[in-house]
This record gives C-alpha cells, structure tokens and sequence, in this order.
C-alpha cells in the first residue's frame, strides 16, 4: 500500500501534529508498510461487529459527588485567569 | 536479625502478627530500590510519603485494626500511567513531566484500604505504546538479567522491579500483552484479567475497549493477592464488571489439574517460535499431563490476525485518546500566536511511537478508509472471540507462549516498527478477545556465545472472569517448573 507525502501532511493536519519534512518521508514509509501489513485483513469475509467482553454494563445512580479542593486541578493550568483557561487569539 | 519475609503473603501475614512493621519492610523497599537503581525501573519515588504510610499501617496493627489488611505493610511499584495522588503521572511522556494527580486511581485507593504502600512510579513506554520500554521519554529500563537488554514493555519498569526484588508487587496496565511480555522477558508472574475486572478510573486511557490494569508479583500466588485486591466493580468506571470477584487467592496451592482440560492451540507453535521455548510449552504440557489434565489439540485459526486486527482497533482508539493533549487545560503547552499553532506545536513534544500510532489511528479513521480498516478491523476482531468461545466449549484453559522469543537487546527493533508490533504476536488476541491471561516463568533459554540464559514466559489463558482458575494451574506449574 502506498501512502503519499500529501496523505501524510493531511492527516498530520487532522491529527493536528507539526511534522518535520524528515518526519513526513519517514511516515511516508512506514504507515505504507504498516498499513501493507494491515490489509492482509481484506481477504478475510467481513462478520458482525466485536461486541464488548463485558457487556453487563448497568448505569450507576445519577448522584452529585463534590469535588472538595479545586486547587489541584487549577495548579494543572498551564495558563488559569479568573477561573478560565486563557489561549492564544482565535479568530482575527 | 530476623529472616526478612520475601513474597507479598508472607511480608503481609508477617506484619499484620506483629513479627515485621510496615516501616521496616518500606525502609528495605528503598534500600533495594537504591541497589538496582541502574535498571531504570522507576521514575519517581515517594520516600516520605510511604514512610509517613507505614507508619499510620503500623499504627493500625498496634491498635488492633490490621486483621483485615490482605497487603498489610507490602511495598507495590505503581506504573507512571496510573494516577496516585499529590505526585506525578508522567505516562513516560513529556507532554505530563510537570503534572501532578489531583486523585488516586481507585485500583489505588483500594492498595491503600488493603495496607499497601506505593513506593513509586514505574517506568513505561510513553502512554503505554511499546513493547521494550524503549520508547519512554527518560530513557529505557534494562532486563535484570542482562543489562544490555530490554525488560519489554509496555509495563517494563514495574516488572524489572519486581524481577529484581525491589519490591514484591507491581501494578502494570495491558492494552495489547504490556504486562504478560515484559513478566517473560524478566521471569516474573504477569496477570491480565478479563476486560473491566478491575476499575480503570484514573488508569490513562490507551485503547479503551481493550486497556486493563494488571498484577504482577514473583510468585502466582502474589499476584493472585494483588488481584484480589483491585478486583471489583466501580461506579467511576462504567466498564468495570459486576461480576462477584470471589476468592481469587486463597488456597491455590490445594488445586489439582487432574480432570482438567488444557486446549494445545496449533497457530501457536508455528514459525518464527524459538525451539527453547517450543520445549518449554512441551515440559508444561507433559507435566499436566502427567498430573492427570487432559490435553485437547484446539485451533484458532483467526489468531494470526491479532496483530493487524490490533494495529487497527488499538492506534484508531489512541489517537482519539489521544486528542485530549491539547495543551489547554492541563500538561505542557508550547508557546505560539494562535491556538491552532498551539496544538500543532504542543503536540509535537509526543515521541516518534506516539506519533506514528496518532498518524495510523487518524488515517485508519479518516474519510475513505474508515470500514476498509477499522470497521473490518472489529469485524475480525469478533471473529478471534469467536475462536476463544468455540475453544472454551472444549477446554478449561489454553496453554501457549507468551512471547516466540526472548528478551532482545536494546535498540535492536528501534527502527523497526513492525517487527517490534509482531513481539505481541501471542499476547494480543486475549486483550482483542477479552479474557483473562497470565505469564509464568518457565526455565531460561540455553546460554550461547551472544547471548546469556535469558527466561522464558508461558501463558494460560481461559473463558471470562476465569481468573482463580488460571491461578490454580500456574501454582500447580509453578511448582513443576525448572526454576522451583
């Protein structure tokens, strides 16, 4: 399977990575040679799809469990103003 | 002196009879820790912290209150991708260097209920994708068996700890064999419970319909006690189990595998395995055997699809679990004009392994190719169940290898994705499939000019929430092993 340097540019877009030229070529090749791998999977006739292992998943009751100490979660911020998370300028 | 107990059960019985402290056994946790401190197991440590712990155990025995403490006092190594309180969750990542838990992991609360104490934080590949701990952020963890090689991964860290005595417990995490392989590398016993047996609330998502967090201890019946422990339903994880967890540990030695039916499953033993551990399986088999079990040919005949039914489900799972590292709320943020340019520049902190793995998993799920490869991906993916549930009609557990060979040097597969990918070959169908695992020691491969006797791992693995049944095999195996 062949996968081209656009391909890989527009799926770092997606993913949103910035990739190096050398990065590009060398995922160039190796999602070709992985996703080679993958398609041995195509020969195979397609059944129903994978259902969880567990499937006995009841709901636990809807109660309000308070978060005692906000602090840590605030320090975590890489950038907190009055309670918000402040990033760069969005729209022009 | 007194003889310093060795294995968690007799460290935890000890303690709690008063014939050793939690102190003690946490302040000798820290010297061995020191001693093997060129393993590279751990990324942080919390000296004062289990200090201050083993004392308030301490405290709690001396008062009459240690009965019910099944871990009283035992020092457990935690990976770096499950969350312990006030200290950090690195994910072997720099995206997390600098982050601090702000809550335990309830598979960590629950080690602290028991008497447990956390003595730190393993090292892991970054965000559990890898398979040799080479892909960590701060530099690889090496084989206690030889140094020059891996511990495997992605648990690496926990297992070589455990491996090298520092501890008698580890916690690790499985997405695709990260406990059991890293457990053979390093001649350690690595359980993979069945899927959503234990909560995985404050364990960092990889691949969410495949991570579990599992045990792993120098002895089945440890790991056994480990499990025991975290086992249990959850209401922060709406995939734990509800299933009773019943006595996972007790009594394990009293099993006897005659009458039972152990599945010999043919695409496990085909090319590419290493005659040493070929033969290792074969004196496994003939032990039971010998023992009165009844051994049964099974086929699975989708098995030697897992790897690429895993490199679809598993990097398609990442990358979205991975979207989350966006450098708003908390983690490392790079500084640039607009925010667009700041994920893009954030996320370009991910190692190479996680890089590759968001560009598969976004490109398997993109536009075009999402049922050629993901949807086809599950559809196998519940066909390889199928084979196990076909099997189980047949047999109680199935006996396999854990890895086709053993522990390979450091760097050998670094620049090769794929070869690194098929290392999993035999560990990932019980991830795809669900079911429970587990990896024992079974004897050393020889020792040839390059290369030492390095140990082999074999694997039973068996129907859902079969669990306390594997323990039982492999305490009978265990004690038929060459390294009894």
């Amino acid at each position: 399977m062949s996968v081209s340097s656009d391909d890989v540019r527009h799926i770092a877009r997606l993913a949103r990575l910035d990739l190096t030229d050398e990065e590009v070529e060398r995922f160039r090749l190796e999602l070709s040679t992985i996703l080679g791998y993958v398609e041995q999977l195509e020969a195979l006739e397609a059944g129903r799809a994978a259902e969880p292992a567990a499937p006995d998943h009841p709901l636990r009751s809807d109660a309000v469990e308070a978060w005692e100490d906000l602090t840590p979660l605030r320090e975590a911020a890489p950038d907190l103003v009055d309670g918000y998370f402040r990033v760069p300028r969005v729209i022009e | 002196m007194r003889h310093a107990p060795r294995t968690a059960v007799e460290l935890a019985a000890a303690v709690r009879a008063g014939n050793a402290t939690a102190a003690e056994a946490v302040g000798e946790a820290f010297l061995r820790i020191r001693q093997a401190d060129s393993l590279h197991a751990f990324l942080s440590l919390r000296e004062e912290a289990a200090r201050e712990e083993a004392a308030a155990v301490d405290r709690r025995i001396a008062a009459g209150e240690g009965d019910e403490l099944l871990l009283a006092g035992v020092p457990v190594a935690v990976k770096d991708n499950i969350a312990v309180a006030g200290g950090p969750t690195t994910c072997g990542s720099r995206l997390l260097q600098h982050y601090v838990s702000p809550f335990d992991a309830t598979a960590i609360a629950q080690l602290r209920a028991a008497g447990a104490i956390v003595v730190g934080k393993t090292n892991l590949d970054e965000f559990a994708m890898g398979s040799s701990t080479e892909n960590s952020a701060f530099g690889p963890t090496r084989n206690p068996h030889d140094p020059t090689r891996v511990a495997g991964g992605s648990s690496g860290g926990s297992v070589a700890a455990v491996a090298a005595g520092c501890v008698p417990l580890g916690l690790g995490s499985e997405t695709g064999g990260s406990v059991r392989q890293p457990a053979a590398f390093c001649g350690a016993v690595g359980v993979k419970p069945t899927y959503g047996r234990v909560s995985r609330f404050g364990l960092v998502a990889f691949g969410s319909s495949l991570d579990q967090i599992g045990t792993i201890g120098a002895t089945v019946d440890d790991a056994a006690l480990l499990l025991s422990v975290v086992a249990g339903p959850d209401p922060k994880d709406a995939t734990s189990a509800t299933e009773p967890v019943g006595d996972l540990a007790a009594g394990l030695e009293e099993a006897d595998p005659a009458g039972l039916r152990i599945g010999w499953p043919a695409e496990y033993f085909g090319a590419g395995l290493e005659p040493a551990i070929l033969a290792a399986c074969e004196a496994a088999r003939d032990r039971l055997a010998d023992a009165g079990a009844e051994i049964v040919d099974v086929s699975l005949p989708h098995s030697p699809y897992g790897i690429a039914v895993y490199y679809t489900v598993a990097i398609a799972e990442a990358s979205s679990n991975l979207a989350r590292y966006d450098g708003v709320r908390y983690g490392h943020r790079a500084t640039a004009a607009d925010l667009t340019s700041m994920y893009l520049k954030t996320r370009a902190a991910f190692g190479a392994e996680l890089k590759r793995r968001i560009m598969l998993g976004t490109y398997v799920l993109s536009a075009g190719y999402y049922e050629a490869f993901y949807g086809k991906g599950t559809a196998v993916r519940a066909r390889i169940r199928g084979d196990f549930e076909r099997a189980f009609e047949r047999v109680d557990a199935i006996l396999s290898p854990t890895t086709p060979t053993p522990a390979f040097p450091i760097g050998e597969k670094a620049d090769d994705p794929l070869a690194m990918y098929l290392n999993d070959v035999y560990t990932v169908s019980a991830n795809l499939a669900g079911i429970p695992a587990i990896s024992l020691p079974w004897g050393r491969t020889p020792a040839t000019a390059d290369r030492p006797a390095l140990p082999i791992g074999i694997q039973l693995m068996g129907p859902d929430f079969s669990e306390r049944r594997l323990f039982e095999v492999g305490r009978f195996l265990e004690r038929e092993s060459p390294d009894a």
